[in-house]
């Protein structure tokens, strides 16, 4: 079971903050591929990786990050701080 | 170090003060502050902040820890808001101290080119034409190739 965040217009598209999912994904990108597959809404956050970031345990990573061992991925646009 | 990533309003002038308070060591202050702005042409009634609680502290330390190992600083504090906030409020403030000025004022541009793009905040306004989120500039990712 993995916590999955999502945040900003990623967040709204989806229609929730977070989720626990239960999945064999072995990487983010498998991840994706499922969640893609699972409704509209997701398939639509999720048609433009290159929009996205992608933070593993609260890390910031790539797609093709491992998740084994993982407890959190969040999805997010590029960051706006300052 | 000192990190901070809070709701209300902070006073940057207090924050400073506390910042230098009793230290004899720091030669320079740079000192840099975000404030919201307007635009007339499509007046602004609010900026929301959302942020990743957890990673966004983890964040700032690593940027913050990553300046004091290139340069030479006494101290660095970084303060940014989330939440609502109205233009002119302040969002953030960074403050770096040195003995010597240039180490203070690259550390603080250092530090504000990686919050800019690798702290995770998102921005929400609020305007007379509608609401949108700010997008990320392509400038300020290659801001970063300088360092």
């Amino acid at each position: 079971m993995i916590d999955v965040l999502y945040f900003a217009w990623v967040r709204e598209r989806i229609g929730l903050p977070r989720e626990q999912v239960e999945t064999e994904a072995g990487t983010v990108a498998a991840l994706v591929d499922e969640l893609r597959g699972r409704e509209e809404r997701y398939a639509l956050a999720f048609s433009d990786l290159s929009a996205l970031r992608v933070a593993v345990d609260q890390d910031l990573t790539d797609f093709d990050a491992s998740l084994e061992g993982v407890r959190e991925v969040a999805f997010f646009p590029p960051m706006t701080g300052g | 170090m000192r990190i901070v990533v809070q709701e209300h309003a902070f006073d940057p002038g207090a924050e400073v003060n506390a910042f230098a308070a009793g230290r004899s060591d720091m030669g320079a202050i740079v000192t840099f502050s975000g404030v919201v702005r307007d635009d007339p042409s499509n007046p602004l009634q609010e900026m929301m902040i959302e942020h990743y609680p957890g990673m966004t502290e983890k964040a700032l330390e690593q940027i913050a820890t990553e300046a004091q190992a290139r340069w030479s600083l006494s101290d660095v504090l970084v303060i940014h808001r989330f939440g609502r906030l109205r233009p002119g409020e302040q969002i953030m403030m960074v403050a770096t101290a040195a003995r010597h000025r240039k180490d203070a004022f690259e550390a603080a541009e250092y530090l504000m080119d990686y919050l800019k793009s690798r702290a995770p905040f998102w921005k929400k306004e609020q305007a007379a034409s509608g609401a949108g989120w700010v997008a990320a500039r392509d400038e300020d990712e290659d801001a970063l190739t300088r360092w």
